[in-house]
Parts: C-alpha cells; sequence; structure tokens
C-alpha cells in the first residue's frame, strides 16, 4: 500500500507523564506519529491510550515531558495557531439541539478566522470540500441531533476536516456504531492519509478493524508503549498475549494479507490446528 | 476575497441561497423587534396618571421650551422608560451569556449569586446607613455587593480552572446564604428601612432620574460589544470543552471575559432597578425561539426581548392600577411568563 518516503516527524511525544487529579496514567511515553500514515493506538481500558492522545492533542497538560509540534512545546504555543495545524475530535462529541450540519462543518473554520478578517469564499469553499468529503452534503440544512449515530460522526468528521490540518486526532471515532458503519468511516480515514497525505492518530477499540486499517499500530498496556510497528510486525499471537492478555489465533485474511485474530473459546478440547471460520466481522473485544 | 465569486457560486449555489434567506429573515426579526419596541416606548411616554395624548408627547419631545407637559414627559416618564429599556436588555443579554456558556437552560444573573449579593448589599445599606445616607448611593452599595459576590463565587469555584457547572453549584450555595441574610436585615431592621428593601427586593423603577439612566448605559456600551467579539468563541464552546481547545479556542480567557461581561451587566441593572432578574431567564429563550442558534444572533434579540418585557412590566406597573404605582418586578413574570409558555408549546427545535 504506502511505500511514502518516511517525512520527519512533525508530532512527537517525549518522555511524557500524565493523568488526572487521583491517577497516574502515562508513564514515561516517548511517541513519533509516522507523518502522512494511519497509526492506531491500541490497547485494553485503562491502558491510557486516550490519555496519550489527550495529550498529544494538547487537551491535557503532562507533568512531565513535552509535547512537540513542528519543534515547538504545543502547551506553549498560541491555541489557535495549533489549531491550524491540527485538528482533534474528542471521543463522543455531541452538539447542541438545533445546530445545523453546516453550522457545525463551518465551526471547523474557527482557527482560520478573525473578527475583522474572514475570508468567506475560503471558508465556504473548505465547509463544502469537507461536507463533500465526508459525504454529507444530502443533509447538509438538518440539525445534527436528528441524525443517526454514524452521520452524526461523518459530520464531526468533516467539521475536523474543514479545520484544513494536516496532522488529525481522533479519540474512538468508531466505538457504539454498527460494523458497516465503524468501516465505511475508517475507509474515509485511510483515504485521507493514503490519497491526501495527512496524517492521523486513532484510538480504536476493535483489534481487527485496527489491524486491517493503521499503517502503524501502537500497543499500550498499564500507561507505556509496550511494542509498535506495522500489524504484520506486531499483530501476532505474543502480543495479543502480552498487551491484551487475551488468546487468539492470529489468522491472514486471505484477500488483503492483513491479520486477523480469532480468540480461543472456552470450549476447552478446541485444538489451535482446528480451521477457524474465517470471517472478518467477529469482533475480539469485550 | 482572493477567489473570484463566481467560483464560490458554482460550488456552493444552496449554501448561499439558504444562508441568505436566514439572514434576511434573521433582519427582519430585528427590525420588527426594533420598531415593537419604538411603538411600545411612544405607547409607554403617552400612558399616566396624568392623561397626555401621543401628539402632545412629541410636541414636547421635538420642542420641550413651549409644552406644558415636558417636565412629565422628560423628567418623569422619559428616564424612567430609557431605564427600564437598558436594565432589561442588560439582564437579558447577561442571561444570554450565562444559559450559553453553563449549557443549562436554567442559568441566569441569579445562580452565579449576583442577585442575592446586590440584595444583600442593599439591604444592609438601608439597615446601616439608611437614615444617614442618601439614598442615591444605594445603586453603588448594590453593585458592589454584586460585584464582590459573583468575585467571591468565582475564588471557591476556581479549582485551576472554571468549570461552569462547579460555578453553577457554588453560585446557588452562597445566594441561599446570602439570603438568610438579606432575610434576617429585613426582619431585624425599622419597618420603614424594611419597606423600602421589600420594594427595591422586588425591582421598581418608581422615581428614576436621568443619573440613573447615564448611571446605567455606560456598563451596556462597554459589555455588549465586547460579549459580541466573543460570539464565534461561544459558538465553538458550546461544541464542548474538548472540541472548542481543538478549535482554538483559549477557554480560560474567553470564560473569564464572557463572565465579567455578564457579572458587569447583571450587577448594574440590578443596581438600579432591583430585582428583576427573571428576565435574565425568560428573555434569552423567547430570543432563541425566535432566531435560532448562534451567539452573535442571540444577543441583539435578546437585548430587544428584554427590553420590552420590562418596559411592559413597568407601564403595568405605573398604569393598570392607579393611583397606586406598583413594582416593574410583579408584573416581569406577568408579561413574561405567559409568552415563555405559549413560545415553548408553538417553536421547538426539529428533534429526531
Amino acid at each position: 500500500m504506502p511505500p511514502t518516503p518516511a517525512k520527519p516527524p512533525r508530532l512527537t511525544g517525549e518522555a511524557l507523564h500524565a493523568g488526572y487529579e487521583s491517577r497516574r496514567v502515562l508513564d514515561g511515553v516517548d511517541l513519533a506519529v509516522a507523518e502522512g500514515q494511519l497509526t492506531v493506538l491500541l490497547g485494553p481500558n485503562g491502558s491510557g491510550k486516550s490519555t496519550l492522545l489527550k495529550t498529544l492533542a494538547r487537551t491535557l497538560t503532562p507533568s512531565a515531558g513535552r509535547v512537540c509540534l513542528d519543534g515547538q512545546d504545543i502547551h506553549r504555543r498560541n491555541t489557535r495557531e495549533v489549531a491550524r495545524r491540527l485538528g482533534i475530535l474528542p471521543q463522543g462529541p455531541s452538539a447542541p439541539e438545533g445546530l445545523t450540519v453546516r453550522q457545525l462543518v463551518g465551526m471547523g473554520r474557527f482557527p482560520h478566522q478573525r473578527l475583522w478578517r474572514q475570508d468567506a469564499q475560503q471558508d465556504a469553499w473548505a465547509v463544502h470540500q469537507a461536507m463533500i468529503y465526508a459525504d454529507i452534503t444530502d443533509f447538509a440544512e438538518r440539525s445534527v441531533d436528528a441524525l443517526s449515530g454514524g452521520q452524526r460522526q461523518r459530520c464531526w468528521i468533516a467539521m475536523v476536516l474543514a479545520q484544513e490540518t494536516d496532522l488529525i486526532l481522533l479519540d474512538e471515532p468508531t466505538t457504539f456504531l454498527d460494523l458497516k458503519v465503524q468501516v465505511d468511516l475508517l475507509e474515509l480515514l485511510s483515504r485521507l492519509a493514503h490519497e491526501h497525505g495527512r496524517t492521523l492518530l486513532l484510538v480504536l477499540h476493535d483489534l481487527n478493524l485496527a489491524a486491517a486499517y493503521a499503517d502503524e499500530l501502537v500497543m499500550m498496556r498499564n500507561g507505556g508503549i509496550v511494542t509498535s510497528g506495522t500489524p504484520r510486525e506486531v499483530f501476532t499471537h505474543t502480543n495479543l498475549k502480552r498487551v491484551f492478555d487475551l488468546d487468539a489465533q492470529v489468522l491472514e485474511d486471505p484477500e488483503t494479507g492483513s491479520p486477523i485474530c480469532v480468540p480461543y473459546t472456552r470450549q476447552g478440547a478446541m485444538p489451535p490446528t482446528r480451521p477457524a471460520p474465517l470471517t472478518v466481522d467477529r469482533r475480539c473485544v469485550s | 476575497m482572493t477567489h473570484s465569486p463566481s467560483l464560490n457560486h458554482h460550488l456552493t449555489p444552496t449554501s448561499d441561497a439558504t444562508a441568505e434567506a436566514g439572514r434576511a429573515r434573521y433582519a427582519s426579526l430585528l427590525g420588527l423587534l426594533g420598531v415593537v419596541l419604538l411603538a411600545s416606548m411612544g405607547l409607554s411616554l403617552s400612558l399616566g396618571s396624568f392623561p397626555t395624548s401621543f401628539v402632545e408627547v412629541l410636541h414636547s419631545l421635538a420642542a420641550p421650551q413651549d409644552s406644558d407637559i415636558a417636565f412629565i414627559v422628560w423628567e418623569l416618564r422619559l428616564p424612567r422608560l430609557l431605564l427600564a429599556v437598558l436594565v432589561g436588555a442588560a439582564l437579558a443579554v447577561a442571561g444570554a451569556i450565562l444559559q450559553s456558556m453553563v449549557r443549562n437552560p436554567l442559568a441566569s444573573p441569579d445562580v452565579i449569586g449576583i442577585t442575592s449579593g446586590a440584595a444583600l448589599a442593599a439591604v444592609a445599606f438601608l439597615a446601616l446607613f439608611g437614615t444617614t445616607l442618601s439614598i442615591h448611593w444605594l445603586p453603588a452599595a448594590a453593585l458592589a455587593g454584586a460585584l464582590l459576590a459573583a468575585l467571591l463565587v468565582f475564588l471557591l469555584a476556581w479549582k485551576g480552572s472554571v468549570a461552569p457547572s462547579r460555578l453553577v453549584l457554588v453560585g446557588i450555595g452562597l445566594s441561599a446564604a446570602m439570603g438568610a441574610v438579606t432575610t434576617l436585615l429585613i426582619v431585624i431592621s425599622d419597618d420603614a428601612a424594611a419597606m423600602t428593601a421589600y420594594v427595591w427586593l422586588t425591582g421598581s423603577l418608581y422615581a428614576t432620574q436621568w443619573p440613573d439612566v447615564l448611571g446605567m448605559l455606560p456598563w451596556l456600551l462597554v459589555a455588549v460589544p465586547l460579549c459580541l467579539v466573543y460570539a464565534r468563541h461561544m459558538d465553538a464552546m458550546a461544541l464542548g470543552d474538548a472540541v472548542a481547545q481543538g478549535l482554538g479556542v483559549n477557554l480560560l480567557r474567553s470564560r473569564l471575559v464572557l463572565m465579567a461581561c455578564s457579572v458587569a451587566l447583571a450587577g448594574a441593572a440590578v443596581a438600579f432597578a432591583g430585582g428583576l432578574s427573571f428576565v435574565g431567564l425568560i428573555a434569552p429563550h423567547i430570543a432563541s425561539r425566535l432566531v435560532g442558534r448562534g451567539f452573535a444572533r442571540l444577543v441583539p434579540a435578546a437585548a430587544l426581548v428584554g427590553a420590552l418585557i420590562v418596559l411592559y412590566a413597568d407601564l403595568l406597573g405605573r398604569v393598570a392600577f392607579l393611583p397606586k404605582d406598583l413594582p416593574a418586578g410583579i408584573f416581569v413574570s406577568g408579561v413574561g411568563a405567559p409568552f415563555f409558555v405559549y413560545l415553548l408549546h408553538r417553536t421547538r427545535y426539529h428533534r429526531g
């Protein structure tokens, strides 16, 4: 797929320690987000993947270590200037009642607007392009809270796209959606990286979808990174056991060659060699 | 401006059309509210215990020197009318700011302690200095009380940042405490002071003079434009803290500026007119049901609606029970609440 020449990473975290009032979550994490690729943070609940994403997104200030965007500490930069390079979509965003799709997507233009200097043409164009890309033009004038979960998530993604940033961080963008909708969203996001050169960092919950769509997988456990690499390199029986404490057989998707995990069921006697049904929609995560 | 206009036209014909229609609808609505306000002001100037006709009033406004009723129009009715309009607008905008920021439809200047702080200061002033100092110092005392209370709520709610929900909880708690002290002061002060305090607490524009109008005006002239400057920030914050931050909103600064505007507007209004703050709860609701989403659109509409509510509340208080002049506060709910309930029933957002 992507034989992209490796560009130097623009977003890096160095020796990050971070957490919340009572609990320290990240414990000295180093991460460089690969340019022009789709990177997925993967790990069990409480492993610190969302905390890492929030820290990289400057939503959370690290207690030690620093996040650098283009070589400068992100927490010391003008937040609006950062917002012109880095877009974020937090987990489970909610739109106020009555806000239309077009208004929501238009909010993505905020960092580009000043009180006295607004380029209405450029704004309208960016909003329009974002809505076409996310395929939401058909219901542009409807209110966001009246849409289905998948449509709503596409609207939020369109808002981040209208921001026209090279880097985009998304926290569990597919959670609570139907599998088909999840696949559609991930197709959209991976096209962003591979056809438009955007850099994406996602937190995902579904192991097989992560393995199918990620260029780079970062596996976390207990506030640290256990291993990272391409799905073929790191999506292995041993790593799944180590990171998720999951006993699973890792097979190969005959179409794409990407790895798929099939957890061993409790029926005990099932031998590892028995051919497991090769269905991609078997989810491995509770 | 560097792009050719035709490019955009080809790309987004529908957005232009709908946005244009929305703007036109909004402009005509504001215009309508403005005309209604002007007409109501004319009506209010013509009505009162001394019978005057609209023509006489107009004549007196244009040429006060050769009018018999110049004193009634210029010194009695006009300042009172203008203060009603200013106070209504200020409370409505203060409420609009709070409701948008807290993302709670029940937020109003009451809940962050402004009204109760002003009330406590006013009652304390009447109890302690009621006989020694001029009553003209009452607004200053009330304003100081409002600002102090808001500051105290802020400090108590501060925890590295200001979370709106914590602000409201602290505000409600502090309001209750200050309310208790206010009641205590009224009970232990003498009858005359207690009566004055009670009328003040209800909210009255009785005996408004020009200095009151001129004291109220600067607060609006500063705070309303300032909160409009932050209108886009407010719209972004309505999407949630994390999204707003991602869009590049400086949350702390935006909140402080907007909160300061709200406190200044509500504090000044309460100082000059007493406890009319119900306006701050209902006027923004009525306005948002009329104009829909967008803080920059909400503010002017809320200001006009608030002005109308207080204007009619005071007009009713003045003329409905002649020769008695009743406090406007009694009628604020009387005027606002039925219309509010009617709107709640009629228009609702299209929910799925």
